[in-house]
Formats: structure tokens, C-alpha cells, sequence
């Protein structure tokens, strides 16, 4: 049911045209962060409140609406959002990953695969990547325009001195289409290689920031890294207590109070699914609802 | 890259000027920092700029290294390929990429020059990743060979210079601008702020590097001993002008200008 006192999917018709000419704009450049006249959404910064702008100005009556946060789509941020665009746009909303064709996201990437068709957008706090090397926006913004990305690495260094290995393990920087250095808003590393030459669109927006940025389909994102000390995409020493999953991204949830804890799939949706289709971890029994945690 | 540049020292480019400015003038609305400035700077040498405080000896450092943009007159630098180019019509790119690996900016606060939160190591290093180096391990190497080099201990490699002494900071600023063997270094007063002692290893250590590298400067300075160590030729500056101009001992040991002789004069014997 669409609220009558709200335009379709709460923004104004102009608001979302301006948003979509910065759409257009990044991805017509891969990667490069455009200015926008971000508005003020009816949630705090730090919230999202560049990806439901994002998420408002391409949703369409026809499209099935999934809110990730972290992976789980249960938590109090990926449901608000949800009911946020069920009450402001009525559109269908779903949990799946493979049926719908937007899903905003806070920090992950799903673990089904996405298809061609789908968009998924991120909610980002900080676009920049050289920020906290070059705190001028001026010079953060030529450095850009004149691909100057030595200081990108300058960070790697620093990882590898201090810890002995690149130590970034989310936000990690990418090139994307072998020109632009993104920040891929906090997503872990894990989630990396699954931008490179993916088939769905990604779109990022940044409230605060006021800056959209993008990733059309099949890009090439290369995540940055030195010869001798290559990318590597951490792994986890056990699968998923759930559904045993030994390839998804996992969770640390704690038990009890006596150290107990489990280790299960952030991606909600995946793992309800594997465990659906019969596969189990070694606490495959315990209900999954219980340890989404907020 | 920088093999074949040392690999080259022809006597061709020797005598022909690595740096000219020509009738250089900036002024700040009515205010006139710099006017009329001419010269030629060659390979391997170096000048000093001295005069007091307000002569507009940093604005001209500013204006040599295309820092600022001249109100009249021109600056041209021999590129690396051998042709005179006249700064001004550079792209910024080309400028800032210049700036990175053919020049050296010494500044005179070394919090300025160097990235103060990261290591010593990656302070060195950022120049070589900036023009591409990708290797870890290669990277690291050179970083600390240069450390070694300005006698700092590579043990120190991974400390932030924020825990580095005044002495060692502006030692590692100058490891972290020869890293890429430039041609062409800018000294602003170099030594301002360090004690003597200090002073005298830092001076020892740029007089070696600068013969070793046979690098061209241009220092900037109001220290006249600093003048006379490290450089071939002096310019003497005051109120935005060139007053007085030779080689250095002939301008110290026996300066013609009234200016020049106060500035001499008024040096206290220790």
C-alpha cells in the first residue's frame, strides 16, 4: 500500500531525476565519485541514507525489493528500509537473492551469484579511499583526475610492515575498469573478487558524503595489492555451523556466557537456503532466527 | 630509468642550462615579491639564494619549482630527453610528475615534507610506488639502503618520524627526495630550526650527496656558512631583487654591494 501523502518511493519526481543523472554519470565513468545534492532522509546519517536514495530513484512499481544489513535480512536496518519502500513505493519486497532486482546492501555482497538484470546497491560512509592519507578534498580529487595512486599503496605498505601481511580486510581499495581507485564501502575483502566482472549492476551512494558511484556490469575490479604480497581473500577454519557452507562468509555469534560460540553464514538468505535444501552443520538444529543478531 | 639517466652524463647537457629563469616577476596586489630575476642554473650545481627574511627568496623558490605561477617572466627546465621546456605550458600532470621523480622539495619544516603517521620505510618508499614499483620487498630494500645512506638506523625503518628527532626528520625528507635520483633539488632552508652540531652533519652529508648524485640545487637560505659549504654560486636578494650575484667565495670574501657587506659583516664570530 502506497502512503498517499508520499510521492512514489518518498523522494520527489525532480530529486530522483537529479539523482539519476548522477546514476547515469557514474556509471558512464567506472569508479568515479559524482557529486550529488544529497537530501536529507527521514533516518540519521551513518544509516543509509545514500543508498535508500539510490534505492528510491530506480525503483519502479515492477521491482522486488531485498534489504541486506551485514548479510542478514533481519536485522532492524535491512527490515526498516524494507517497510520503508513496502509503505512509501508498495512494491514487493522478498528475502531471496535470486528473485529480487534490487537489493541494498550494508557491508556484503550475497553469496548466491547475482544475474543480469539485478542492481544492487551499496550504502557507503566513506567514498574515499585516500582519505585518511590525504586529508584535502582538493588534492584527493586531482590526484584522482591524474590517476596518481602511489599513496593507495603507501596504506598496503604500512599494513604489510606493521602486520606483516596486508592487513586492510574490508574496504579494501579496487581499480575498477583499470582506471579509477574505489573504496567498495566496507565491505570485508572476502567479498572482493565477486565485483570483478559481475554481471548485475552496482551503485553506490554515500549520503553524507554526498557523492554516487558505480559499477556497470562485467567491469573489470582489481583489487590493489604489491607483487610479492598478492590479494588473498581470508578463509575460515571451519564451515558454517549451520549449513556447513565452506566457501560463504561467516559470522562469529556468541552463545553463552562461558566462551561458547558458533560460527554461521552472514548471508542469511543463503544459509536458510542450504539448510532448506538438507544441508547441516554440526549444530544444523538450532533454529536460525535465534542468533541474527541486531 | 634512473640507471640510464646516471648513465648518461654527457658533456652536452653540462653545458647547456638545466634551469633558466628569465625576468621572473611575482607581485601580491601592490606588493612586489620578486622582480626581473635572470639566470641560468646547470647540471651538478649548486646555488644559493641568501638575503633576510621578506627578500622574497622562498616566493622565488616557489616560482622555480612551478609552485606558483610567475605574474611575468618565465621559468624553463631540460627535460630528461634533452629539451628545454618552459614550465608554463607543462600540464599539471606532467608538472606534478616532474615534481615527484626529476625534483627534490626540501622544506624547511620537515612536518611538511614528510607524512608524519606513516613509517620512515614507507615515507622513502611512497615515490618509488608512485611511479610504479610494485614490489614489496624491492620497495623495502631501497627504502632502507637510502636510510642507511642519510645515517639513519634501519632499524628505525618502520618508526613514524613523528618519533624522530628534528636532525633525522629533515635526514629521512632528504632520503625521501633523492629516492628517485631527481636532477634538480629545492632546498628551503634546509638546516633552519636544527642545532649546530646537527646542523654540520646535515650540511656534510648534502655536500656529499649532492657531489656523489651530481645533483643541481637551489638553497635557500639566510645562513651564509650554509651558502658557502654547499654551494658554487650565490645570489644575494633583497626587496624582491638580485642585487649582487658570483661565485661564492668571491661574493662572501669580497662582496661589492652595501647590502651584501652588512649581510656579511653581521655574522657573529662564535
Amino acid at each position: 500500500m502506497s502512503a498517499p501523502a508520499y510521492n512514489f518511493a518518498y523522494l520527489d519526481e525532480q530529486t530522483k531525476r537529479m539523482i539519476r543523472r548522477a546514476i547515469l554519470k557514474a556509471i558512464a565513468i567506472p569508479g568515479y565519485q559524482v557529486p550529488f545534492a544529497s537530501r536529507e532522509m527521514p533516518m540519521p546519517y551513518g544509516w543509509g541514507t545514500g543508498g535508500v536514495q539510490v534505492t528510491a530513484s530506480i525503483l519502479g512499481p515492477d521491482d522486488v525489493l531485498k534489504v541486506i544489513d551485514q548479510g542478514s535480512d533481519d536485522t532492524t536496518n535491512a527490515i526498516s528500509i524494507r517497510k520503508f519502500f513496502a509503505k512509501t513505493a508498495g512494491v514487493a519486497t522478498t528475502t531471496s537473492t535470486t528473485e529480487a532486482t534490487v537489493i541494498q546492501t550494508r557491508h556484503r555482497i550475497p553469496e548466491a551469484p547475482l544475474h543480469a538484470g539485478q542492481v544492487l546497491v551499496y550504502q557507503v560512509p566513506n567514498p574515499e579511499p585516500l582519505r585518511y592519507l590525504e586529508p584535502r578534498e582538493t588534492e584527493t580529487r586531482r590526484m584522482h583526475a591524474l590517476a596518481e595512486y602511489g599513496l593507495m599503496h603507501v596504506k598496503l605498505y604500512e599494513d604489510i610492515a606493521r602486520f606483516g601481511h596486508i592487513a586492510t580486510s574490508y574496504a579494501y581499495p579496487v581499480k575498477v575498469s583499470g582506471r579509477y581507485v574505489m573504496d567498495p564501502s566496507p565491505t570485508p575483502k572476502f567479498d572482493n573478487p565477486k565485483m570483478d566482472d559481475c554481471p548485475a549492476l552496482q551503485l553506490f551512494g554515500a549520503g553524507r558524503e554526498k557523492r554516487i558511484y558505480a559499477i556497470p556490469p562485467h567491469s573489470s575490479v582489481v583489487s590493489l595489492d604489491f607483487e610479492d604480497h598478492p590479494f588473498t581473500r581470508y578463509r575460515f577454519d571451519a564451515p558454517c555451523a549451520l549449513c556447513g557452507a565452506e566457501d560463504a562468509y561467516l559470522d562469529e555469534i556468541v552463545t553463552d556466557d562461558k566462551g561458547g560460540r558458533m560460527f554461521v553464514c552472514s548471508d542469511t538468505d543463503y544459509c536458510e537456503g542450504r539448510q532448506a535444501a538438507g544441508h547441516r552443520g554440526s549444530q544444523g538444529a538450532a533454529p536460525h532466527k535465534e542468533i541474527a543478531h541486531g | 630509468m634512473a640507471e640510464t639517466q646516471s648513465a648518461a652524463p654527457d658533456d652536452q647537457l653540462t653545458l647547456q642550462p638545466l634551469l633558466v629563469a628569465e625576468n621572473l616577476g611575482k607581485t601580491y596586489g601592490r606588493l612586489v615579491a620578486c622582480r626581473d630575476i635572470s639566470f641560468a642554473l646547470y647540471a651538478g650545481e649548486v646555488l644559493a639564494v641568501v638575503g633576510e627574511s621578506g627578500s622574497g627568496k622562498t616566493t622565488l623558490l616557489q616560482l622555480l619549482s612551478a609552485q606558483m605561477t610567475p605574474t611575468s617572466g618565465r621559468v624553463s627546465y631540460r627535460m630528461r630527453d634533452g629539451v628545454l621546456r618552459d614550465l608554463a605550458s607543462l600540464g599539471e600532470a606532467e608538472r606534478r610528475f616532474l615534481f615527484r621523480t626529476d625534483w627534490g622539495y626540501v622544506r624547511q619544516d620537515p612536518a611538511q615534507g614528510l607524512r608524519m603517521a606513516v613509517s620512515a620505510g614507507a615515507n622513502v618508499g611512497e615515490r618509488l610506488m608512485a611511479v610504479g614499483w610494485n614490489h614489496y620487498g624491492r620497495i623495502r630494500q631501497t627504502a632502507s639502503s637510502w636510510l642507511e645512506r642519510v645515517e639513519i638506523d634501519t632499524a628505525r625503518i618502520d618508526d613514524a618520524p613523528r618519533t624522530y628527532s628534528g636532525g633525522m626528520r629533515q635526514r629521512l625528507q632528504i632520503a625521501r627526495n633523492l629516492v628517485t635520483e631527481p636532477r634538480l633539488v629545492f632546498m628551503d632552508e634546509p638546516t633552519g630550526g636544527l642545532d649546530v652540531s646537527v646542523q654540520a652533519r646535515l650540511l656534510d652529508l648534502m655536500r656529499n650527496l649532492v657531489s656523489e648524485l651530481g645533483l643541481a640545487a637551489v638553497v635557500v637560505t639566510h645562513d651564509l656558512a650554509v651558502a658557502r659549504l654547499l654551494s658554487h654560486r650565490v645570489m644575494v636578494m633583497k626587496g624582491g631583487r638580485v642585487i649582487e650575484t658570483g661565485l661564492t667565495d668571491q661574493v662572501l670574501d669580497d662582496p661589492h654591494e652595501p647590502y651584501t657587506q652588512l649581510l656579511v659583516s653581521s655574522i657573529l664570530p662564535p
